[in-house]
């Protein structure tokens, strides 16, 4: 009996923070490091691929920069001044990439975790809520996406490509861009019944990867196709990057923040609202 | 107490190719109910890049008049059309010869089940060889369709170059094929080859711009690539630029790859399934 009552004093439950009192008992235990460190020592063994995510965005940078650029020349910028081609579309790559990590993690990954691997199940049956599941997931693909942008930021300052200290903003837009797009994946993936309809997931990202003006400025859209461009979410994160590189800062930055917002906002509420059925029935 | 009738096997052990058919056949049977979902990767796929590239991109080299030089003065939609075909082709022939075969072993074992009748293990490797042949073709037919209602491709050079890509497409699958027979794990070891292998080979291998526009580092890079070969041969079909010699280099090349793949397979596959 008295061995009981001398637990070390690590065992001790955690401090109660604030989060804890608002959420119900039992989402949320405060332990979503757990579930990060959890991420971080499975991906040693794929740690190849992990590697290897920072490669393609550079392989891109360099044939499409370089090859391209020495045909097409300057192409005009932001403020309608010429920029090398290379310049032009590096923070579109760098938006680009931010979207395809996020995407890939949250609707593949996601789904062979919650349907095949029942790792989500498992975690539950420990005292993790879904809350701690959710916000150490999100975390782990935040730092992930966060080492793939620093990596890529300093390959473009290396080449020369950026030119403003607003740059130093654009690793934090980079990894709210990622959020919004992760939090929009798995609201999404939390309806799909199998791989099948991830499909349609490639059939979102391939067109707005494409024709999100990465490649080649809005302005060779005839006006109508324009405003259709101006509606997908990777125009506004190609904008808001190629803004911040170049150092073309207007009031146009916060509209394209303001999307993000409202996306992150509304991928958040479905993505848990969906869990919660999902996990917890 | 009568005699014990000798009893007489009514199987009947098919010649060597029919055998490799049947395994053909098995996997159009599969493919006929699930076609759907190779429609966005094999087929939209090349016609979006080549709508980003040849009318996107293409009405900036245009107008700049750089391009010409190169082009030989055709439009950059033109000069894109083929190649695209072919990195299309190398695509398709990275899935199919990677996941699926590493399932077939590992997961599904399908593979297991057909050696365990009268089919060799040389043989079910051939089949599949010809149906990803078969898959290339289906796929490259569907894309030049599309294309030619575009009119970025015209003449019977576009049927040369169909032949083309699919030769280059199995050049790659081959070799391929005899690796992720080799594979044991899960196949994370795959996520690297498409990442190392075949996402470089598709931008260096002058598809979206002459080989001659890079460092001169990377330039002999491109010229094992089997895509970079194909590419020069389809394009040089395609425009009627083609030149004889280098033509022959370049078949050559694809054929010796082929080749060694095909042994390379039928060897992995043996040591696989007999073990």
């Amino acid at each position: 009996m008295s061995a009981i009552r001398q637990m070390p004093p690590e065992a001790a439950p955690p401090r109660f923070g604030l989060l804890l009192r608002v959420l119900p008992p039992g989402l949320y235990a405060g332990r979503s490091r757990a579930v990060i460190l959890r991420s971080s020592i499975a991906s040693r063994s794929v740690w190849l691929a992990i590697f290897s995510g920072f490669f393609e965005p550079l392989f891109f940078l360099v044939a499409m920069g370089q090859g391209l650029g020495s045909l097409v020349g300057a192409v005009p910028g932001p403020d309608g001044q010429p920029l090398s081609y290379a310049a032009f579309i590096a923070p579109g790559l760098l938006a680009a990439s931010a979207m395809n990590g996020a995407v890939y993690d949250a609707t593949f990954g996601f789904f062979m975790k919650l349907k095949y691997a029942k790792l989500y199940d498992a975690m539950l049956a420990t005292p993790l809520g879904p809350v701690d599941i959710a916000v150490g997931e999100i975390g782990w693909a935040l730092i992930r996406g966060g080492m793939y942008a620093t990596g890529f930021l300093t390959v473009m300052l290396a080449l020369g490509l950026i030119s403003s200290p607003w740059a130093l903003l654009a690793l934090p837009a980079a990894l709210f861009v990622a959020f919004a797009f992760a939090a929009l994946g798995m609201a999404a993936t939390s309806f799909m019944r199998s791989w099948h309809d991830f499909d349609l997931v490639q059939l979102a990202v391939l067109p707005m990867f494409l024709f999100s003006a990465t490649f080649f400025p809005l302005s060779v859209y005839p006006p109508a196709l324009q405003w259709l461009v101006q509606a997908f979410p990777l125009y506004h994160a190609v904008a808001l990057m190629r803004g911040l590189t170049t150092g073309v800062v207007g009031a146009s930055m916060l509209g394209h923040l303001a999307y993000f917002v409202v996306m992150a906002a509304f991928g958040t509420v479905v993505a848990s609202r969906r869990l919660r059925f999902l996990l917890l029935r | 107490m009568t005699a014990v009738e000798a009893v007489r096997c009514t199987g009947r052990v098919l010649p060597g190719w029919r055998t490799a058919l049947l395994v053909v056949e098995e996997r159009w049977f599969w493919y006929r109910r699930n076609w759907r979902a190779t429609a966005i990767s094999s087929l939209l796929q090349p016609l979006l890049f080549l709508v980003a590239f040849g009318v996107g991109f293409g009405s900036l080299i245009d107008a700049g008049g750089r391009a010409v030089q190169f082009t030989g003065g055709v439009s950059y939609l033109v000069y894109l059309a083929p190649a695209l075909l072919v990195i299309g082709a190398v695509q398709t022939a990275a899935f199919e010869s990677t996941y699926p075969i590493l399932s077939a072993f590992k997961w599904q074992r399908t593979y297991w089940a057909v050696t365990a009748t009268p089919v060799t293990s040389g043989q079910l490797a051939g089949g599949q060889l010809t149906w990803i042949a078969l898959r290339l073709t289906l796929s490259a037919a569907a894309y030049l369709l599309v294309v030619t209602l575009f009119g970025a491709m015209q003449g019977l050079g576009i049927l040369v170059a169909l032949v083309c890509a699919v030769l280059c497409g199995m050049a790659f699958s081959a070799p391929l094929v005899a690796f992720s027979a080799s594979q044991e794990g899960e196949g994370t070891v795959f996520a690297a080859v498409f990442r190392f292998v075949v996402v470089p080979m598709t931008l260096f291998s002058g598809t979206f711009f002459p080989i001659s526009q890079l460092p001169g580092l990377i330039q002999p890079l491109a010229w094992i690539s089997p895509l970079w070969h194909g590419t020069e041969l389809a394009r040089g079909a395609a425009l009627g630029t083609v030149a004889l010699w280098p033509a022959v280099g370049h078949v050559a090349y694809l054929s010796a790859l082929l080749l060694v793949g095909v042994l390379l397979s039928r060897w992995r596959f043996r040591v696989r399934l007999t073990q």
